[in-house]
């Protein structure tokens, strides 16, 4: 893949992301209204959404599109304000989608998969 | 109105200063005026560029007060309204001297966006009729009245964090040839401007169309690029 191939695609693979990022901040305002209804602790909250396999789509959807867009995002920061090139801002962004991916998943697990 | 300009103009190559000078305010005074004044009664060595005086040929322009602006154009009235003018060559071209800028990079960049039209019709052919309403002509005629004058090149945050990004200029350009009915290098000119040195690097901050003295919006048209590299991918293409 040229690397001109590879910037188009990953500009339309950030335009995608951030559709689906728009929406998602939407819905993850309205559940935080709904969740925190009868109850403001923790265990409560808990409560509600572990095991809820509404929440965990929604909050998988969610990571995954941080993951691809941020990182893409991030990489264009740096090629800009640092003046990398090449390989290694490839790196960086890989190991930031990552990170932002496991990050993500350990957060959607701790929220509707982990026994309490 | 007051009776004397303080004109601040840089002298020098990228290394160099802001010297003083002091200008008569006159009626309808344009900033090419003011800078014409020094050049012919004050200081004879003062370089810069002009030619139509008129807003044609895109010659003129230089960085008046901190903003790229068409110089022949531009009312002393709309720009220093305390009587003090700083002028200085663009930004995002290297200084040649004082106030004229080497625009060959600009312009080579023109070339690498396939700025150049490419028809197939021999002169022993009929004119091509395009419709002057369709909506290709319609996006043709948004851009077509470029004057070349560097005014969103300079104006550009991209072009000064990326070198080698195309600018509004060449990428508005290959936005009216791809829009061309007759035109017959649309896939090699669309591979051309794609990728982070292409339409694709654009942040739509829109400072081109801002500052565009002629109105054009290139913000528009890298718009149409990145939408038509998106929708209609061909051989040559991402």
């Amino acid at each position: 893949m040229t690397r001109a191939r590879l910037q188009a695609r990953l500009w339309y693979w950030q335009r995608i992301s951030a559709m689906v990022l728009a929406l998602a901040v939407l819905i993850h305002l309205v559940i935080i209204v709904v969740a925190v209804r009868g109850g403001l602790t923790a265990a409560e909250i808990l409560g509600r959404t572990r095991g809820s396999w509404a929440v965990g789509g929604f909050y998988l959807a969610f990571v995954v599109a941080c993951a691809v867009h941020a990182p893409i995002g991030l990489a264009n920061v740096v090629e800009e304000t640092l003046g990398w090139r090449g390989a290694r801002v490839v790196w960086l962004a890989g190991v930031f989608a990552l990170l932002l991916l496991g990050a993500g998943l350990l957060a959607v697990w701790g929220v509707v998969g982990a026994p309490s | 109105m007051t009776h004397e300009l303080e004109v601040s103009i840089w002298r020098g190559k990228a290394a160099g200063n802001f010297v003083r000078y002091e200008v008569p305010r006159l009626q309808s005074q344009t900033v090419l005026d003011v800078v014409t004044h020094i050049q012919r009664q004050l200081a004879p060595d003062l370089s810069y560029r002009f030619a139509c005086r008129v807003g044609m040929c895109g010659s003129c322009a230089m960085t008046v007060n901190g903003v790229a602006r068409w110089t022949c154009r531009t009312h002393v009235a709309k720009v220093a309204s305390h009587g003090v003018l700083e002028i200085a060559p663009l930004s995002n071209l290297p200084v040649i001297k004082d106030l004229v800028t080497d625009m060959s990079g600009f312009f080579d960049k023109w070339a690498r966006a396939k700025g150049q039209f490419r028809g197939s019709a021999s002169r022993h052919e009929a004119f091509a009729a395009v419709g002057p309403g369709s909506a290709r002509r319609r996006a043709v005629d948004a851009g077509i009245e470029c004057i070349g004058c560097a005014v969103c090149y300079a104006s550009c945050d991209v072009v000064s964090w990326r070198p080698d990004y195309l600018g509004p200029a060449a990428l508005n350009r290959a936005w009216t040839l791809v829009n061309d009915e007759r035109d017959v290098a649309r896939d090699e000119r669309l591979a051309a401007v794609s990728g982070d040195a292409g339409c694709h690097a654009c942040h739509t901050h829109a400072s081109c169309t801002e500052r565009c003295p002629k109105g054009l919006s290139p913000t528009a048209g890298i718009a149409g690029l990145k939408r038509t590299i998106a929708r209609d991918p061909g051989p040559q293409r991402p």
